[in-house]
């Protein structure tokens, strides 16, 4: 049979190479049946023999984790083992068969259920969590009931990839160190068990859906959890071209990982600032980590949707200080409030609107509400005196609005001077170009503002008028569209004109086979999240920037979003980091 | 039938762990044993029993025993509870 190769959501990182092995589970339908007096006796008997062969397999987990991990890790299956013997579960099970005459897939169903509420309810933590265990010994029980063989985990294949159609917790626990990854039908990202997989370092692909049919007991198959690429039935060949590309990988990030907290200065020696994006300020400390050179993108929305009021200036003062000290002198690019009609607060009523990415928005928001505004505009100037403060403002297309908002900004300073409020003297008030018309007026702006940040995903949405959340659209969707491209480098270079910082903020950003392309363009600064930054950084070190602007003039000169790609691939030599799988 | 009052030991409660190694001590006797806290009295043989009663660190529980061996039985489970149910 012909290698076949399903791709979907890589959830946890590196490559697996074992043999499949499905997990069943029983069915979600519970039959249901009335039994007639003669059938009960057989419908005890038959349940008694699932206890049987439960207890027959959980006897052999506990042996084999006991073996494995740990004698303390195999005693919880002696609280299964004791459920199994326990009066008031399995006995209450064979009581209600036979009192209310119902199936034992039934009275199983009600009996754990009921238990499993119970222990619940109970005050203490620690046993209300067994509720987890209960439920874990019941779906043995009526997986057994309906016949569906498990998984026999005390006879793994030497390297085994277990293939689910979904995970649960409790199915990871004492896990066999057999099990070298995961293929999951249903799930995503931040699932639990995605969660649990990455903490395993074990690599793993959810989201296959039906194409997992493909896939058979016993068959080999690579797990690239990176890219979500699975190979069914691979040849030797292919196995070892995977394992070949996944070490040129794991070479480059270390690579880049050694050399990440140096700066970033192409061969001709131009420094870019590689930046990274921080959505709440417990991420900074991992930015610091990764080797980012200050924070392109500090979002301040977790401010206002993790919150049940508008979160006040102390709040606000506190978060952003956080970020500030954390990075020191190096820049921390705050941008103020982003929210429209897409997105409704508990707390507040934001205007609905007909078409709101084309709304009441960004900067607009904020100047139509003044006291939200002003908050956090008091807010950021107090937390300046504790770093290197950068304020950006979203959607600005004109430059009326960025001088409402400076306005605003010194309207503030004002008050706290007068207050008695240290606020420091330079901080940057930059824009964000993210609408055709604020690139395409770039020169006009750059007069004004201290600096630019291009967000190539909404400049991509509405300069190609596709939004990429609908389906039937989504493939117009594409920041390397010749249109895109030529925006960012007409916004680089009025701001090479007048001489002012220009960086990128988008997902583009963050694509290290961009990297040399969008230095190309004129970028100065990249902000991408954390885990990007010392293979950005890498990639800067092998870039000449004569030869990027001559491939970023050849790509926005294209004809199309393919014809972007054929170039880039066709010029593609050095600073090239292994071939996707 | 008798009976006696024992305090728990353990740090975190009667978790599944010393509960496990309780009912399974208890289950080894032949006359019926039944554990008492407040107004609440469940078999000693349920696991769910004894996790229902949610016994805390340093709460009070009385045992009671009844039918052969019924003395023995009750002095084993009180020496396992004060020797801290293998938690010890």
């Amino acid at each position: 049979m012909a290698t076949r190769v399903l791709q979907d959501l890589g959830v946890s990182p590196g490559l697996a190479v074992g043999t499949a092995v499905w997990l069943r589970r029983a069915s979600a339908e519970i039959p249901v049946r009335t039994l007639a007096e003669a059938e009960v006796a057989g419908e005890q008997a038959r349940f008694r023999q699932a206890v049987a062969e439960a207890e027959a397999e959980i006897g052999a987990l506990r042996k084999r984790v006991a073996k494995d991990v740990g004698e303390a890790e195999a005693q919880v299956f002696d609280a299964h083992l004791a459920f199994l013997g326990d009066p008031a579960y399995t006995g209450e099970i064979e009581r209600k068969i036979v009192a209310d005459r119902v199936n034992a897939e039934a009275a199983c169903r009600d009996v754990t259920e009921a238990t499993r509420a119970m222990l619940a309810s109970l005050p203490d933590e620690y046993l209300a969590a067994r509720a987890d265990d209960i439920c874990d010994v019941g779906s043995r029980l009526l997986r057994l009931l309906q016949g569906v063989a498990g998984v026999d985990f005390a006879n793994l294949p030497e390297q085994a990839v277990v293939v689910a159609d979904e995970l649960v917790p409790s199915d990871l626990s004492g896990l066999p160190k057999q099990v070298v990854g995961f293929v999951v039908a249903r799930g995503s990202k931040t699932a639990h068990t995605a969660i649990l997989a990455r903490t395993m370092r074990l690599p793993a692909v959810y989201g296959l859906g039906d194409a997992m049919e493909a896939i058979a007991d016993g068959q080999l198959l690579v797990v690239d959890g990176d890219t979500g690429f699975v190979m069914v039935d691979p040849s030797t060949n292919e196995v070892e071209k995977a394992r070949q590309a996944r070490q040129v990988q794991a070479e480059a990030q270390a690579r880049a990982e050694a050399r990440a907290h140096e700066s970033a200065v192409t061969r001709d020696g131009r420094r870019i600032e590689v930046f990274a994006n921080v959505g709440k300020p417990e991420d900074a400390d991992a930015a610091v980590a990764a080797g980012a050179d200050g924070v392109g993108l500090f979002r301040t929305e977790f401010l206002y949707f993790d919150n049940d009021h508008w979160p006040t200036e102390e709040e606000q003062y506190e978060a952003y200080r956080r970020v500030l000290e954390a990075f020191g002198e190096k820049p921390v690019i705050i941008r103020t409030l982003d929210i429209g009609g897409d997105k409704q607060l508990p707390y507040a009523q934001l205007p609905v609107e007909e078409n709101p990415f084309l709304g009441l928005r960004g900067i607009r928001y904020c100047l139509a509400e003044p006291d939200v505004f002003r908050t956090q505009l008091r807010a950021l100037l107090r937390a300046s005196v504790h770093g290197t403060l950068w304020v950006m403002f979203p959607m600005v297309e004109n430059v009326s609005e960025f001088r409402a908002a400076k306005e605003w900004v010194a309207r503030c300073k004002k008050e706290l001077e007068d207050e008695g409020v240290a606020v420091r003297e330079d901080i940057p008030l930059g824009i964000m170009v993210e609408t055709p018309a604020a690139a395409l007026t770039a020169d006009v702006l750059a007069r004004e503002v201290d600096f630019f940040s291009i967000g190539t995903n909404d400049l991509t949405q509405y300069t190609l008028a596709a939004d990429r959340g609908n389906t039937d659209v989504a493939s117009l969707y594409d920041p390397l569209h010749p249109a895109v491209l030529r925006l960012i480098r007409m916004t680089c270079v009025a701001a090479e004109q007048v001489g002012i910082p220009v960086g990128m903020c988008g997902e583009m950003a963050g694509d290290a086979e961009l990297t040399e392309l969008l230095v190309g363009l004129g970028l100065q600064e990249l902000s991408m999240s954390s885990a990007f930054v010392p293979l950005v950084k890498e990639r800067v070190r092998g870039v000449d920037t004569r030869m990027a602007r001559a491939k970023a003039d050849a790509a926005a000169a294209a004809e199309s979003p393919e014809a972007v790609r054929a170039k880039l691939a066709a010029v593609d030599g050095a600073g090239t980091a292994g071939e996707p799988l | 039938m008798v009976e006696q009052t024992v305090t728990l030991k353990n740090r975190n409660g009667l978790h599944a762990r010393p509960a496990a190694l309780l009912v399974q001590t208890a289950s080894k006797q032949s006359c019926k044993i039944w554990i008492r806290k407040g107004d609440k009295e469940v078999d000693a043989k349920s696991i769910l029993g004894v996790m229902s009663l949610a016994v805390g660190a340093g709460e009070t529980i009385t045992l009671k025993a009844d039918g052969a061996g019924e003395e023995a039985a009750l002095r084993a489970l009180v020496e396992l509870i004060e020797s801290g149910l293998g938690e010890a």
